[in-house]
C-alpha cells in the first residue's frame, strides 16, 4: 500500500489448511498484506473469515491438524535483517525470541488466557526473563511497572493478585501489560475488546492508541467490529472465507467500498446515528460452511452483482482499483 | 415513585413498581446470610401494548434479572409486576403457582444463544411444538399445522421440520428459537440479547424479522441488550440501567440526541461509530462499575461521574418526569446540557 517505507511484517499469499478426517478446511487461501511501523492495520471479517487463524500463522501457533501450505511472513527485525516466519520451525529458539518478543499478543478472553494457578506477576515475570537478560528483582520492578503503564491501579499489590481477583477491564489491561512487557514492535490483537463492555471497550482502545503514540508500536487489529475499526485502524483488510476481499486506507473502505461484500457487510450493520426501526439492508444467505465452499468467487452465492458463468467458475484474482487499494471482484476487470 | 400514563390513545400491557431482587450472600458453615448482591433495586417501569422497550446496559447492571423477574423465572424480592390480561390486571410477581403457567402463556421469551437454547436431541418439531403439547393446545394434527405456519412465518422452510437443531446455522437457530417463542400467541415477547451471539451480516435479518413480526402480531417485545446500535435500530422507547437501577428512560430518538443523565451521555459517547470521519473525543469514563453487593451511598453513579456533587454522594436522586416521556433519576438533569449523538450527514 505505501512503498516509500519498506513493512515491518509482510505478508505474502498465506495459505494455512486444516486437515482433518471429514476433509480438508482452508481456513486461510491466499492472504496479502502488509503492516508498517506506528500504524494499525484492521482485519476485518465475520467468524470463519480466516482472520485469526492469519494471525496464529505469523505467531506460527496454529493447531494441530492445521498446518501452512504455502506463503511467506517476512519480518523485519530490529536490526534489519529479514526472517521469513514460514521457513522456522515452530518450536525454534528463533521463533520463540519472536513470539512475545518482537510480536506480543493480546487474546480475545482475557478469563481464558491467563493461567488460573499462577499470579499474574508471575506470568509477567515469565515473558521478561525469557526476552531479556534480567535478574528476578529487575523483572519484578519491570512487571509492577507494564501494569502501571497500562493503567491499573495499585500495581505493587496487583502483581500478586489471580487473574480471577480483576474485573474483565483489569484482565484485559493486565494482558496488555503481559504482551508490553517485553517492548514488542508488532501487537496483534484478537478481538481485543469483544468480551467488554462498551464505556471499559473504549478504556482499552484509549489505552492502545496511547500506547501506539508512545513507542511507534504497529498494531495489527482484528475484529468484527467495524465500529472499532473505523476508531482505530489506518489501513483496512476485509477478509471472507479465508480470502483478502478487499484493502485500502480506512476512509476509501468506509466511504467508497469497491467489492459488493464490503458494501454490503457496511450497509447491513445496524449504526448509533441511524434512523430508529427502518428497515435495515440485508445479505441474504448465511456463512457457507467450509467443507462447502463454493466454487468460484467465495461470496458468489451471496453477491447481488453476481455474474453467471464467470464468478462461479473462476477465483477473482486481488487486483489495484485505485491508489493504495485492492479488490478482488470481477466487476473491476 | 409515580411514574406517568401510557398517554392518550394507548393502553399499559405491562407495569413494573418497585422491582427489586436481593440475592444473599452466605458463608460459613451455618450459611449466614451476611449480604445482599443488590441486582434489582427500586426499578420501575411501564410497557405500552404493541411498542418495544429496550432495556440497556453493562454486564452486571441486572437488566437479566429483570427480565427474569418479570417472566417470573426466578421470584423477585419486592415489588409488582401487573400484567394486563384483558380486563383483568394480574401482578406475574405474587400470583399463585396454580395461576403461573396460563399467565405464560402470555409471555414467552426469546434466548441469547441459539446454540445452547436449542435441545440437540429434539427435532425442529418438537422444540417448536413443545409449548403447544405443555399447554395441551390441538391434536397431533393440529400441532403440526401450527408448526409448519410458524416454520413459514419466521422464514423457515416447513419441510426441515423433522431436521435436527445441528443442521442450521447460527441465525437459523435464532429463528427457531423465534417459532418457539411464538407458538402460543404470546402478548408479551422478552428477548434477552437476540442478535448479540449472531455475525453482522445475520443480525440484520433477525433484527428485521422481529420488526416485520410485530407489525404482523401486534406484538410487544421487552428487548434487553447491551448493543446500543441495535436497540436504536429497534426499540420506541429505552430504558438505562446502572447497578440495579434505571438511570434514564425516554423514547428512542430523544434518548440518543439528548440524554439527561451523565451516564447515558457516557455510554453513548463510548460506542464506535462505523465511521472514520466521525473519531471524536470521547467520554471514557475512569474507574470501574460499582459492585452490587457493596452499593456506594447516594447515587450510584456518583464515584464515576464527572458532574457529582456533594449531594450525588449523600442522597439518592429521585426519578422524575424532566419531558413529557422522558424520566431521569439525576440530582443535576435540569441544568446539565449533554451531549447525545449527531445525526451523520449521509
Amino acid at each position: 500500500m505505501q512503498s516509500d517505507t519498506k513493512p515491518l511484517l509482510s505478508v505474502r499469499n498465506l495459505k494455512t489448511s486444516f486437515f482433518q478426517d471429514e476433509g480438508t478446511t482452508k481456513a486461510v487461501d491466499g492472504a496479502s498484506f502488509d503492516v508498517f511501523a506506528g500504524k494499525t492495520l484492521g482485519i476485518v471479517g465475520e467468524s470463519g473469515c480466516g482472520k485469526s487463524v492469519t494471525a496464529q500463522s505469523i505467531l506460527r501457533i496454529v493447531d494441530h491438524p492445521g498446518r501452512i501450505v504455502e506463503g511467506e511472513i517476512v519480518l523485519t527485525r530490529a536490526d534489519g535483517t529479514e526472517t521469513d516466519l514460514v521457513r522456522l520451525k515452530p518450536d525454534s529458539r528463533e521463533i520463540r525470541s519472536i513470539r512475545g518478543g518482537d510480536i506480543g499478543l493480546i487474546f480475545q478472553e482475557p478469563m481464558t488466557s491467563f493461567s488460573p494457578v499462577h499470579t499474574v506477576g508471575q506470568q509477567i515475570i515469565e515473558a521478561v526473563l525469557l526476552h531479556s537478560a534480567v535478574g528476578r528483582k529487575e523483572a519484578r520492578h519491570r512487571g509492577i511497572e507494564a501494569l502501571r503503564s497500562v493503567g491499573i491501579p495499585k500495581p505493587e499489590r496487583r502483581i500478586d493478585e489471580y487473574s480471577f481477583e480483576l474485573s474483565g477491564g483489569l484482565r484485559q489491561r493486565a494482558m496488555i501489560a503481559v504482551a508490553l512487557s517485553c517492548d514488542p514492535r508488532l501487537l496483534i490483537a484478537d478481538e481485543p475488546t469483544t468480551a467488554l463492555d462498551v464505556t471499559t471497550q473504549a478504556q482499552i482502545l484509549d489505552l492502545l492508541r496511547r500506547i501506539q503514540r508512545e513507542r511507534g508500536m504497529a498494531i495489527m487489529l482484528i475484529t468484527h467490529n467495524l465500529g472499532v475499526v473505523a476508531e482505530m485502524a489506518d489501513d483496512v483488510v476485509v477478509m471472507y472465507l479465508g480470502r483478502v476481499v478487499e484493502q485500502g486506507k480506512v476512509d476509501d473502505i468506509f466511504h467508497d467500498a469497491k467489492h459488493p461484500y464490503t458494501k454490503a457487510l457496511l450497509q447491513s450493520i445496524p449504526s448509533i446515528d441511524s434512523t430508529p426501526r427502518a428497515k435495515l439492508p440485508t445479505i441474504s444467505g448465511s456463512i457457507p460452511h467450509p467443507f462447502n465452499r463454493p466454487t468460484g468467487c467465495p461470496f458468489h452465492p451471496r453477491c447481488v452483482s453476481f455474474m453467471p458463468g464467470r464468478c462461479d467458475t473462476e477465483v477473482p484474482p486481488l487486483l489495484p482499483v485505485g491508489e493504495g487499494r485492492k479488490a478482488s471482484c470481477f466487476l473491476y476487470g | 415513585m409515580t411514574i406517568g400514563s401510557a398517554g392518550p390513545g394507548k393502553s399499559v400491557l405491562l407495569d413494573v413498581k418497585g422491582l427489586k431482587k436481593y440475592f444473599p450472600i452466605r458463608r460459613g458453615l451455618l450459611q449466614k446470610t451476611v449480604g445482599h448482591v443488590k441486582a434489582v433495586d427500586d426499578v420501575t417501569f411501564f410497557l405500552n401494548r404493541g411498542e418495544t422497550l429496550s432495556l440497556v446496559g453493562e454486564s452486571g447492571c441486572g437488566k437479566t434479572t429483570t427480565s427474569r423477574c418479570i417472566l417470573r423465572a426466578i421470584a423477585p424480592t419486592a415489588g409488582q409486576v401487573l400484567l394486563s390480561d384483558n380486563d383483568e390486571v394480574l401482578d406475574v410477581a405474587t400470583v399463585p403457582k396454580s395461576r403461573l403457567r396460563a399467565l405464560r402463556r402470555q409471555m414467552q421469551m426469546i434466548f441469547q444463544d441459539p446454540f445452547s437454547s436449542l435441545n440437540p436431541r429434539m427435532t425442529l418439531f418438537d422444540i417448536v411444538g413443545e409449548p403447544l403439547l405443555v399447554h395441551g393446545v390441538g391434536s397431533v394434527q393440529e400441532r403440526t399445522d401450527r408448526v409448519v405456519e410458524l416454520l413459514s412465518l419466521v422464514g423457515l422452510r416447513p419441510e426441515y421440520m423433522r431436521r435436527y437443531p445441528h443442521a442450521f446455522s447460527g441465525g437459523q437457530r435464532q429463528r427457531i428459537g423465534i417459532a418457539r417463542a411464538l407458538a402460543l400467541n404470546p402478548r408479551l415477547v422478552v428477548a434477552d440479547e437476540p442478535v448479540s451471539a449472531l455475525d453482522v451480516s445475520v443480525q440484520a435479518q433477525i433484527l428485521n424479522l422481529l420488526l416485520d413480526l410485530q407489525e404482523k402480531l401486534g406484538l410487544t417485545y421487552l428487548f434487553v441488550a447491551h448493543d446500543l446500535s441495535v436497540v436504536k435500530h429497534i426499540s420506541e422507547r429505552v430504558a438505562v440501567m446502572y447497578v440495579g437501577r434505571i438511570v434514564e428512560t425516554a423514547p428512542t430518538e430523544e434518548l440518543f440526541a439528548s440524554p439527561r443523565h451523565p451516564y447515558t451521555e457516557a455510554l453513548l459517547s463510548a460506542v464506535p461509530k462505523p465511521d472514520p470521519r466521525l473519531r471524536s473525543e470521547r467520554i471514557v469514563l475512569q474507574g470501574e462499575v460499582a459492585d452490587p453487593a457493596n452499593t456506594p451511598p447516594g447515587c450510584h453513579f456518583h464515584p464515576r461521574c464527572r458532574y457529582a456533587q456533594a449531594l450525588c454522594r449523600e442522597e439518592p436522586p429521585v426519578q422524575n418526569e424532566i419531558a413529557p416521556n422522558h424520566f431521569v433519576s439525576c440530582h443535576r438533569a435540569a441544568e446539565l446540557s449533554l451531549r447525545g449523538v449527531a445525526r451523520s450527514m449521509s
